[in-house]
């Protein structure tokens, strides 16, 4: 199949050459991927860089980004193919006063005439392409099948055209948000990763890439106040991104050591509900 | 390694993962590819081909490590193999020598006192030393557990003896005070706060350690298949409410939320992609003009199916209290699906509770409010649900109308007073539908003081709730 990487080690290079810092799991699976050419489905809570792996990989392999976004009523027209009716209409008028019928026939239903879409575009790319299917989960589950055949045999079939092959396998992406349960035929194509918020470690390493001129002091602060607010009931845990934003606003403001006071004055960035913010400040004592 | 696999396999559809054979046959060609001394990439490996719900991964992680925990080289059992763990115990001599001028004994682990092994565990802790905490754990539970071979005792029970001999929780005291001195004086409540949730982390870990430690042994006594299926533990959503251990409440709690919005959103779509509604004449004739008053296009109205108004009546006594807390927060996750919702509660009284979880955006605050605040005891708090029932209908009959849907919840044992069952019979008549949820086995019900029978029939249903994937089914009928 595929032979983008060499090993799990290579892989994690790669990614971090592009500052995305990938863990065991998120490494391993990408590999595997490539190496048995399958499709990856990537779960997991809003904001942890699902979207972004999948740009990284792009990234990292040098490969083009073709990503289609879901959303309620994607059709075929819209995620495979369209036929190019104002096109083929002309090219019928145009050609008025020949006669044969078949000649036309076989011409409007050539490539020439042919839209294509994300999903049909990254089939038949020549140069080597990573396709994102980005929140699957909103489409109708009906819909899910348009995918089936792409994830599993790498090709499209147009009933006039015959069946498109893919020239070579892509890497492809699918992120959910797991606002339904994804059908099990799509699950049983695709390798699965769950992507969860990171642990400290490794989310202070992110903020000290992501975010420059921060701190290694700072970083490690900001990744053990963000880990403690996980760990309370709240509606909406902060996401690797927000603490991304918190990093760089804390930086912004020439923070260089949090007290109670900042970070209760800050904390809004963080969080995003009022109930949630007020219990982070009283838990964490901020509020006294 | 086929057969390890196969049985693995076995064992993961045993425990209620459903693992197809195709996602088996990916599993094997995926382990092609990943060097076999490698323990995490073989662990993902399979996980990525196996495993396509989050909500399984503790249980695939459970089997994975029985199955695979004699192998790797940092996880050799035999004495003779301890010799790199002997020796980072003397370089931690040497660090305790040079720190503090003094050492203790030196030569292997197992010649320590009881006090210098959680000395040398307290300063693991300190420093976060993982293969320190490791090598601990094991001295630990070689120590204290006091395992012998054959003996038919659960792996909880080495646990707690461990624990119990270690003392952790004055562990983390004892760090506090010491993370304080260094600092030299006081924390501020936010340093605090952090500094407390980075030793429970670490001692959390140290506990898994531990417990890690044990199944091992376990496993080499007895055998991977035998050990599987001790440890073999229904999936989150197929837990009892009624028999639930503390964690697997926690988890519990943790899967409503997932749920409640994967719910909302089916019913929301259900809703929405229901069949059209009836032809609106009106409007059709209006578009008519554009087609010189051919009704070419006939529009139809929206589609609006009534949203029911619900009143939850539920039994917190005792062993059903988790149910009916359950039951609550799943109806108000997805209160946006039901015109109204009102809620009571009773023990042998009862009171209305729809107001805290008005004023108050957060669920689980609502229902701890009910539990603590709510006025439900009459005479001597046994459930008693004839009294409950008539006082409803006193109080609230007048207010259950012919769009209201009520749902009692409880498991009907009514401690032998009357029934009153006239009330559930009353209530049907003007309510649109009555259904009774039972947290019970069938197969108990009508048994000794339960009388789910003589409600039941004056209902429409009545259902056997025990677990969050029967809740679900229920409730999405309902909507």
């Amino acid at each position: 199949m595929g032979e983008r990487f060499e090993s799990v080690q290579q892989v994690r290079d790669g990614l971090k050459a592009v500052n995305y810092l990938a863990d065991d799991g998120i490494a391993g699976v990408a590999f595997l991927a490539d190496r048995l050419g399958k499709p990856i489905l990537v779960e997991g809570p809003a904001g942890t860089g699902k979207t972004q792996l999948a740009k990284s990989i792009a990234e990292a392999t040098g490969s083009r980004l073709i990503r289609l976004q879901c959303y309620e009523g994607l059709d075929e027209s819209k995620a495979l193919y369209e036929w190019n009716y104002k096109k083929q209409l002309l090219r019928i008028q145009a050609d008025r006063n020949s006669d044969s019928w078949s000649d036309i026939h076989d011409d409007i239903f050539g490539d020439d005439f042919l839209l294509t879409r994300p999903l049909l575009e990254a089939i038949t790319a020549e140069d080597p392409v990573v396709l994102l299917i980005d929140e699957v989960d909103r489409v109708e589950v009906e819909t899910e099948a348009l995918l089936l055949e792409i994830l599993s045999e790498y090709q499209v079939s147009i009933p006039e055209l015959g069946t498109i092959t893919a020239k070579q396998i892509p890497m492809v992406f699918l992120t959910s948000n797991n606002t339904r349960e994804l059908s099990e035929a799509l699950k049983r194509r695709c390798l699965y990763l769950h992507v969860d918020y990171p642990d400290m470690d490794r989310e202070k390493e992110i903020v000290l890439t992501k975010v420059p001129g921060v701190t290694e002091n700072l970083a490690d602060q900001i990744a053990r106040i963000v880990r403690s607010i996980r760990q309370l009931d709240l509606k909406k845990a902060p996401s690797v991104s927000e603490t991304i934003d918190w990093a760089r606003t804390l930086v912004l403001l020439g923070i260089t050591n949090i007290d109670a006071q900042q970070a209760k004055e800050t904390l809004h960035i963080l969080l995003k509900y009022q109930t949630d913010i007020a219990k982070a400040a009283k838990e964490l004592s901020v509020d006294k | 390694m086929l057969d390890l696999l196969a049985g693995f396999v076995n064992e993961l559809r045993n425990a209620g993962l459903p693992v197809s054979l195709t996602e088996n046959l990916d599993a094997m060609e995926a382990v092609q590819h990943i060097p076999i001394e490698d323990r995490e990439a073989f662990k993902y490996a399979l996980g990525a081909t196996m495993v396509k719900n989050n909500s399984h991964w503790r249980a695939f992680e459970t089997v994975f490590e029985v199955y695979f925990s004699l192998r790797g080289p940092e996880y050799k059992l035999k004495d003779g193999d301890e010799s790199d763990i002997d020796e980072m115990w003397r370089e931690m001599q040497e660090q305790m020598r040079q720190g503090e001028g003094k050492g203790a004994a030196g030569g292997s682990m197992d010649q320590l006192t009881p006090e210098e092994i959680a000395q040398m565990l307290m300063n693991a802790l300190m420093n976060g030393d993982q293969a320190m905490m490791r090598a601990l754990a094991k001295q630990a539970v070689q120590r204290f557990a006091g395992m012998e071979p054959g003996r038919p005792v659960g792996g909880t029970y080495y646990l707690y003896r461990t624990l119990r001999n270690l003392d952790l929780d004055g562990m983390l005291d004892k760090l506090m005070e010491k993370s304080k001195e260094q600092v030299g004086g006081e924390l501020t409540p936010l340093e605090e706060r952090l500094e407390k949730d980075e030793y429970n982390d670490r001692i959390e870990q140290f506990k898994k350690e531990i417990e890690a430690e044990i199944r091992r042994r376990l496993v080499a006594d007895r055998g991977a298949e035998a050990m599987a299926k001790t440890l073999r533990k229904p999936l989150p959503e197929d837990v009892e409410f009624m028999h639930a251990s503390r964690d697997e409440m926690q988890n519990l709690k943790k899967a409503l939320g997932p749920l409640t919005r994967k719910l909302a959103a089916r019913l929301a779509r259900k809703r929405r992609h229901g069949r059209k509604g009836p032809l609106d004449f009106r409007n059709t004739v209006r578009h008519s003009l554009s087609y010189g008053g051919v009704p070419a296009e006939p529009k139809f109205k929206y589609p609006r199916p009534a949203k029911p108004e619900l009143m939850v009546v539920a039994d917190i006594s005792g062993s059903v209290a988790a149910f009916a807390r359950f039951t609550l927060m799943l109806v108000y996750a997805i209160q946006g699906q039901f015109s109204k919702v009102r809620s009571f509660v009773f023990i042998d009284g009862i009171d209305e509770v729809t107001e805290y979880f008005k004023s108050t955006e957060d669920v689980q605050e609502a229902v701890h409010r009910v539990n603590t605040e709510a006025d439900v005891v009459w005479v001597d708090g046994h459930s008693d649900y004839g009294h409950a029932f008539e006082v409803f209908w006193e109080r609230y009959g007048k207010d259950v109308g012919p769009k209201t849907t009520v749902l009692l919840l409880g498991d009907a044992r009514n401690n032998y007073h009357a029934s009153q069952s006239w009330v559930v019979k009353e209530i049907r008549s003007k309510a649109r539908h009555v259904y009774w949820l039972n947290p019970e086995p069938r197969s108990y019900w009508n048994t000794g003081d339960s009388i789910v029978g003589e409600y039941g029939t004056h209902t429409d249903g009545v259902y056997e709730v025990r677990n969050l994937r029967q809740l679900e089914a229920f409730v999405e009928k309902l909507a």
